[in-house]
């Protein structure tokens, strides 16, 4: 996918393809499947939308590609408004999640759709889109059909033929879900390359928090119809802002509790099962429910030295994992993660059944937004 | 080959070769073989008695002679010359060709259209079956019942007629409304043009939506989309519907009996008048050449359009 001719088509644009949603709403029958999302994806950068199924993420994307009626609110690309054009006049191309070749048309004949149906000359379209398929070092394939194809193959074809529109914005419905995570990590790379190369917008539907982060300059992650965080992969990861952004990003363990006290820049919170945490925090009134987190990798065993909140709890599952182990720690009230360096737990190994104390810094605490 | 083979692959439902069935079965090799026998036995019967003897019968008889009162075994190719080399039998078979053709059209034309409507206009699947099962209510009624009532409507002094006189339109009566080759097409479309919707519409539910939005998103008009999109993909239904129309429109004798008034001729009338005439052998050569032209015909269709991926 990195050709190099392509590269150089590209050095003379600007980026492009800044997508703006203000206040999008989207209602079937009785139901709302967005609700009054805000979002602003800068031009030439690679967004994901990120969410469980159901959390309206292709609704949205449905309705910047124009195939889905915007209830209320508007889309703008390059700040023009394109709530009511067409697909086809929005400068943006759709990749289907089941790819949605056309089976009756050869690959060649798949990517030349749009040329065809332009008005554009056979030999030209033709050359065209073996171009494209150049692109996608699928030359060799053209004269098939795609049912001839594999999953990996098809996925190239219906790329190479979302790009022959020229679109500022390519959208792609969850583009890597159809393939075998082998394939899935190698076409992921494969695509950040092409849209480096090609200086143009991508919005990438996935439930795969880590596709997201591996690929995304923006994360947006949504739930319930709504945007719960917005920001760098980085961001949101280090920096989860709600009790679900820290569940479903992962690496996380989400703690609730009552604030006991607050003074000196730190809160005193006290969980169900009697424990007692520290988190910097001001200007919580005593009594409020908060929710914690944690990072999985930042919890030690032990009893933890100065500054550190600790929780006791008995070994409930042991997951190997490579350069990590996975300890799951079943305390009073809550179920702490521990992801341990190898070489560490293998030191001093556990079994599950074990009573085991985890600690960590009082400054890995983060106070997470109460819903 | 060894008694197993085609039947025996079909029986076991496609297991590797050589392998045994059942343990049984590996340790009686000859039950194996009339096991299979047997299961494919009354689909066997079943066509034979049905299907293979009755034509069997038909081309047999077709070399009989006959006179005003009897037929006469025998193997004679009077009744195969005199249906080659007289000129009726080549205008009887233009025009039954001009029926099924402007049916073929029609029904296809209407059948598209009625189908389109159904598999992508009307949203809930609810109103899809309500509409789809409206479609299907002429057919609680009898082919013949159907086709006589169209003539007090199209008649000199028919309803048509009568309004069309009352409103200006015409100052005597249209002619041509009844006992005509358009009340023959006429009524061939309204017999059959649900065998057109029916396989058309079932072909057009299979269609992947997201395939439409793709042609959409390629900047394909509506137009566009039926021409490049919906029709290439309905293929295999348009084929099954014209095999249905083509096929009972050849072989129709009672709709052009009665829509015709008697003035008009097809195949299968001139073969029904030979019957009634007890001139069976005459009947059975023409019943034979028309069986012929009729499976020319589909193996035609079925060589440009591949039906099997209907099925």
């Amino acid at each position: 996918m990195g050709d190099p001719g392509l590269s150089n088509r590209s050095e003379a644009r600007s980026p492009r393809g800044a997508v703006e949603a203000v206040a999008v709403t989207k209602r079937y029958d009785r139901t709302e499947a967005v609700k009054a999302v805000t979002l602003k994806i800068p031009s030439g950068s690679y967004c994901c939308l990120l969410g469980p199924s159901g959390c309206g993420k292709t609704s949205t994307l449905r309705m910047i590609a124009g195939h889905e009626a915007v209830s209320e609110g508007d889309i703008l690309i390059d700040d023009q408004n394109v709530t009511d054009l067409p697909p086809a006049r929005r400068g943006t191309a759709m990749m289907f999640q089941s790819y949605a070749l056309f089976p009756h048309l050869d690959c060649l004949d798949n990517v030349a759709f749009s040329l065809r149906m332009r008005g554009v000359a056979r030999a030209e379209r033709r050359r065209k889109a073996l171009d494209l398929l150049g692109v996608v070092q699928m030359t060799d394939y053209a004269a098939r059909r795609p049912s001839q194809l594999s999953g990996g193959q098809q996925q190239r074809v219906a790329l190479a033929r979302a790009l022959t529109t020229n679109p500022d914005v390519l959208l792609l419905d969850e583009p890597l879900s159809a393939l075998d995570p082998f394939l899935r990590t190698r076409v992921r790379a494969e695509l950040k390359r092409l849209q480096a190369d090609l200086a143009i917008t991508f919005v990438h539907v996935t439930h795969s928090q880590e596709e997201a982060m591996a690929l995304a300059d923006q994360v947006v992650v949504m739930n319930d119809g709504r945007i719960e965080q917005s920001g760098s992969a980085r961001e949101v990861f280090n920096s989860p802002r709600t009790p679900f952004v820290a569940r479903f990003i992962g690496g996380h363990n989400v703690l609730a509790g009552r604030v006991e006290s607050c003074s000196g820049g730190r809160a005193a919170v006290a969980g169900a099962g009697g424990s007692r945490l520290l988190v910097p925090a001001g200007g919580l009134a005593g009594g409020s429910e908060v929710f914690l987190a944690v990072r999985s990798d930042r919890i030690r065993l032990g009893e933890g030295e100065g500054d550190s909140n600790v929780l006791e709890g008995r070994v409930a599952a042991i997951e190997y994992q490579g350069a990590r182990v996975r300890v799951t720690l079943a305390c009073a009230a809550e179920e702490l993660l521990l992801d341990l360096d190898e070489a560490v737990f293998f030191a001093g190994p556990l079994a599950p059944g074990d009573w085991a104390k985890a600690c960590w810094p009082v400054a890995e605490t983060r106070l997470l937004q109460s819903l | 080959m060894s008694p197993d083979g085609a039947v025996g692959e079909v029986a076991r439902g496609g297991l590797p070769r050589g392998r045994p069935a059942s343990p049984a079965a590996a340790r009686f090799p000859r039950l194996r073989a009339g096991a299979s026998y047997l299961q494919v036995a009354p689909l066997a019967v079943i066509l034979a008695l049905f299907l293979v003897i009755p034509i069997l019968t038909i081309v047999v008889v077709s070399f009989w002679r006959f006179d005003e009162y009897r037929i006469i075994p025998d193997v004679v190719l009077d009744n195969y010359s005199y249906l080659l080399t007289s000129a009726v039998t080549l205008g009887l078979y233009l025009n039954t060709l001009k029926y099924a053709a402007l049916a073929w059209v029609l029904t296809l034309g209407i059948g598209f259209a009625v189908a389109y409507f159904l598999a992508f206009h009307v949203r809930s699947t609810t109103w899809q079956m309500t509409l789809f099962v409206l479609c299907t209510i002429p057919f609680w009624t009898s082919n013949i019942i159907r086709m006589i009532s169209w003539i007090p409507f199209l008649g000199r002094h028919g309803l048509l007629n009568q309004a069309l006189l009352s409103l200006g339109l015409v100052d005597r009566p249209l002619e041509f409304l009844l006992f005509s080759d358009f009340a023959i097409v006429l009524a061939f479309v309204h017999l059959y043009t649900l065998f057109m919707v029916v396989p058309i519409f079932n072909s057009m539910m299979r269609i992947d939506r997201a395939l439409i939005e793709a042609a959409v998103d390629a900047g394909a008009t509506a137009r566009q989309v039926v021409w490049h999109v919906v029709l290439p993909l309905c293929k295999p239904g348009i084929a099954i519907g014209s095999i249905f129309v083509v096929t009972l429109v050849m072989g129709d004798f009672i709709t052009v009996r009665l829509m015709g008034g008697g003035q008009r001729a097809s195949v299968g009338l001139a073969m029904s008048n030979e019957i009634s005439l007890l001139q069976y052998p005459a009947a059975a050569a023409d019943a034979v050449a028309l069986l012929a032209v009729v499976l020319l015909m589909v193996a035609a269709m079925m060589r440009i359009v591949d039906v099997r991926k209907e099925l």
